[in-house]
């Protein structure tokens, strides 16, 4: 007997090492990017994130145009995707006949499978001429009296890598918020129902209502994804460090700038300045994982209780 | 008075029948575009990829910037090592710490180191490049396939640990309660008897999170770096088909782009691939249990 113990207690030990050290390669990370980008904090302190100047030659490095840009891009790309993708998903969870259902989610699945590379490669040939052929003359014709849709039209741009985020963004929406709403109580449905209500006031009033904690975990989430995306933006943003009000216009955001500066950051505080913005996309990824953790187990702990009741 | 209740009641049900099916239009709007998006995506891919495709692209190395011709045999051996490295690193420790979560660790901290590798899903892809270039290009002073399959290894991780956890806790009590009751060591029911039980679904979480690193480019872009020809060891840079898509794409070169929708279409049936294998092992499993 004690021959058994002895050898489970070994195993149990060594297997003990591999949960630690995925902890301890997490930590490792984060303490690594911090280590790595002292020399920049030392030298720019909090003042990194808000000066607009990004100039490698003379060592001057502010990251606010990143920081613009991702908030834009992101942004815009919310605004297109989550309207779609919630829609869709409520058409797939509530209306489309269940085979039907079946095989438009195994095709998004197909459409998040596909590598943000390819994304890119698609927008340079693809999506860019497209905006410049037809979405920006079109909207700098009707809305063009907005400061957002002004100024030369190139077809690369902030548009155009917004609209690209937003299709690779818009599948995880919906399989997240397919779910929450398969997730709402049939019961709900039903009284609504009983009461008279149409099938989009049933929705609406209670299906959405019930979800929208949810379905906002899943928004979060996918800003996260937006945010961290690298390739595809790189490839039809423009990689132009300024800070400009119109869509139109060429952007940069904190990944592309790693993607297209980091292999030739020649001196060390280039290299330093540069990991400080890999730990600004990180700490945002913490933070926005975090918070869509939460949300999401706020709401399956509203379910445990009610199902207590 | 009863009329016009009826009528003013009727006027409303009509008008909130017409929103009704408003609505609906419009949520079918929104999932047919989707899919048509999709489709217009394939359709590009397959069509100027299929064009592009020729033997040369399998078994010729680049030819030289702006010449006409040659392959992407050295990215596509590049693809396969880079993944082996990833799996080298990434399954032992995902599987491990998977199998410790769901079988030995107390809820606390099962619920914990599963809470971080659920944050560490989340860390953007090219995190985990600049962390491989930190701890091992510049140790090293050179970029490598090493430091690349590093890379992608850690991104493995979170989702090996996940599904093997979940799968391993799927598996019946009666199981390990049998083994125990032998007069096995509990070692020797986990390695025996949970492990294998457990395999399918493992597999299955193994092979999905392959086919995502497998077309990751930002991991690789200052690790792996690429290679215009083959790699002769793992200490060299090497190439990935990603990585040259992404080279090729941004070139001005005609026939350069032509090659990058052709790897295009051979990365994009890889992972689809892989994805539909990693569906196999659930269904091979499910048959196992109904036949059980």
């Amino acid at each position: 007997m004690s021959r058994h113990d002895t050898s489970d207690l070994i195993f149990r030990r060594v297997l003990a090492v591999f949960p630690i050290s995925v902890l301890i390669l997490v930590a490792g990370i984060f303490f690594e990017l911090v280590y790595s980008s002292l020399p920049s904090l030392q030298k720019f302190g909090i003042g990194f994130l808000y000066h607009s100047v990004w100039n490698p030659v003379v060592e001057n490095f502010g990251a606010l145009p990143f920081i613009y840009g991702t908030c834009v891009t992101s942004f815009v790309a919310l605004l297109l995707a989550v309207p779609i993708g919630v829609g869709a998903a409520i058409y797939l969870a509530e209306y489309a006949p269940v085979k039907v259902a079946k095989m438009v989610s195994m095709l998004v699945d197909l459409l998040a499978a596909i590598p943000s590379v390819i994304y890119g490669l698609w927008g340079i040939f693809v999506l860019v001429p497209f905006m410049r052929t037809v979405i920006q003359p079109f909207l700098g014709k009707y809305l063009g009296f907005l400061p957002l849709f002004q100024g030369p039209n190139y077809g690369i741009g902030m548009l155009a890598a917004s609209v690209m985020l937003a299709i690779i963004i818009v599948p995880f929406i919906i399989s997240v918020a397919r779910e929450v709403i398969m997730a709402v109580p049939f019961v709900y449905k039903e009284s609504a129902y009983a009461l008279g209500a149409t099938r989009w006031e049933a929705l609406s009033n209670i299906v959405l209502s019930y979800g929208k904690v949810g379905i906002l975990g899943a928004v979060i989430l996918a800003l996260g994804r937006a945010i961290g995306e690298v390739m595809a933006v790189t490839m039809i943003i423009g990689n132009d460090p300024k800070i400009a009000l119109s869509l139109f216009s060429p952007g940069y955001t904190l990944a592309s700038v790693l993607a297209n500066e980091f292999a030739e950051a020649d001196f060390p505080m280039y290299l330093s300045a540069l990991i400080e913005i890999a730990l600004v996309l990180l700490l945002v990824s913490f933070i926005v994982n975090i918070l869509a953790r939460l949300l999401i187990w706020s709401v399956t702990k509203g379910q445990a209780a009610e199902g207590a009741k | 008075m009863k009329e016009t209740v009826l009528k003013s009641f009727a006027a409303t049900r009509r008008r909130r029948e017409i929103w009704d099916k408003a609505m609906v239009t419009v949520l079918f709007l929104c999932a047919a575009s989707v899919l048509f998006i999709l489709f217009v995506i394939l359709w590009h891919l397959i069509a100027r990829g299929l064009s592009s495709l020729n033997p040369a692209f399998f078994t010729q190395l680049p030819k030289a910037v702006g010449e006409k011709g040659g392959g992407m045999a050295n990215a596509i051996i590049g693809t396969f090592v880079l993944l082996i490295l990833a799996v080298c690193v990434g399954v032992p420790l995902g599987l491990g710490a998977g199998v410790y979560l769901g079988e030995y660790a107390h809820h606390r901290f099962a619920q914990t180191v599963l809470f971080v590798t659920d944050v560490m899903n989340g860390i953007p892809s090219i995190v985990f490049g600049i962390f491989a270039y930190t701890i091992c290009v510049l140790p090293m002073k050179a970029f490598s396939a090493l430091s690349g399959g590093l890379a992608l290894g850690f991104m493995m991780i979170p989702m090996i640990t996940r599904t093997s956890e979940q799968f391993v806790k799927m598996v019946p009590n009666q199981l390990r309660e049998a083994g125990l009751a032998l007069g096995l060591p509990k070692w020797r029911v986990v390695t025996g008897i949970i492990v294998p039980s457990a395999i399918g679904g493992i597999m299955t979480g193994i092979m999905v999170a392959l086919a995502r690193v497998a077309g990751e480019t930002a991991p690789l872009l200052f690790t792996a770096f690429g290679n215009l020809h083959y790699s002769q060891s793992l200490t060299q840079p090497i190439s990935a088909i990603p990585l040259q898509i992404f080279n090729y794409a941004v070139s001005p070169y005609e026939d350069w782009h032509r090659q990058a929708w052709a790897g295009a279409l051979v990365l994009i049936v890889m992972v689809f691939l892989i994805n539909i294998w990693a569906q196999y092992f659930v269904y091979s499993r499910k048959r196992w249990s109904a036949g059980k």
